[in-house]
């Protein structure tokens, strides 16, 4: 069945990934310091919120397993990120266009 | 047939999916609480770009910077003490909740320092200080304390969480075979560090 393919405990079980994205979690962090040292006016939110994103994807993926996981998570995290976002839109439209 | 047998099918059912999902399912409304705190800063930010500015230059990068590291290095070793365990080494897995746990610990001193400097300065809810500055800098430190204080209080809990758990794992309760409990306390602990990977860029990165 496909349950077995999802199941966590099923997927090879090696620490070197998790040490791999904890070095790209730390070269982003220096990243994201240095950046912000730079003045790049408007850009500077831009750059250090895609790179907290990235950040983001990787902690969740990796560290929080749903890689391999079954779609059903991924479809909910989808729906809370998209249900986030519709707030954060809403409410920028209501304040600029009052 | 038999009634024991009836006892058995009851203790063997178990639903680590529909577990990690409950865990799931509460992150996500930690998601809404913290989103809130982050729509209000975004809102309020977008109102006063030049005093969140100013008043952002006060906060120690080193410090924030510092207090990454060592919550993205926490997050690491509960990942790794989850593998540990499903290797069934049960001592290792062990130690790296303990890593783990000082971790949390230095980064709650930390935090006791940076904070005690800002108070000192007089920087604090309704300080006189702070009630002379522009209303964009009262509101950045407003939101400072109740951002990083809500997070740190996650943290205590995430702490507390961890060292039940890692007390599971010595008892033997949570094992190489049913460790939802340890994955559902790292998923919590993840949580954590996500949500300080985006307050270090928005409070202490604004330079």
């Amino acid at each position: 069945m496909q349950e077995e393919k999802h199941n966590l405990a099923e997927h090879d079980i090696s620490y070197t990934p998790y040490l791999f994205i904890w070095i790209s979690l730390l070269a982003l962090t220096s990243i994201t310091v240095t950046v912000a040292g730079l003045d790049l006016g408007n850009y500077t939110l831009v750059v250090a919120m895609s790179i907290a994103a990235i950040k983001s994807a990787l902690v969740i993926n990796i560290f929080m397993h749903i890689k391999f996981e079954d779609t059903i998570f991924k479809v909910f995290i989808a729906i809370s990120f998209f249900t986030l976002s519709v707030i954060f839109i809403l409410t920028f439209l209501d304040f600029l266009y009052r | 047939m038999s009634s024991t047998e009836i006892i058995n099918t009851h203790e063997v059912h178990r639903d680590d999916v529909g577990a990690r999902m409950g865990m799931w399912l509460f992150l996500f409304t930690e998601l809404l609480l913290f989103g809130g705190l982050f729509l209000v800063y975004a809102i309020y930010r977008f109102k006063y770009p030049d005093q969140f500015q100013a008043a952002a230059m006060e906060l120690n990068t080193t410090v924030g910077a510092l207090n990454t590291i060592i919550l993205l290095t926490s997050s690491l070793t509960v990942a790794l003490s989850i593998a540990a365990l499903q290797k069934g080494k049960r001592v290792l897995s062990i130690a790296l909740l303990g890593i783990t746990d000082i971790l949390a610990v230095a980064f709650m001193i930390n935090k006791y320092f940076e904070w005690s400097a800002k108070i000192h300065h007089g920087i604090y809810p309704g300080s006189e200080h702070l009630l002379s500055l522009p209303d964009g800098q009262i509101l950045f430190y407003g939101l400072y304390y109740i951002m990083t204080g809500l997070h740190a209080l996650h943290i205590i809990i995430g702490l507390i969480f961890l060292t039940i758990v890692m007390a599971f794992v010595y008892t033997g309760s949570v094992n190489k075979d049913s460790f939802v409990k340890l994955e559902n306390a790292g998923l919590y602990w993840h949580l954590v560090d996500l949500i300080w990977i985006f307050l270090f860029p928005l409070f202490y990165l604004l330079q």
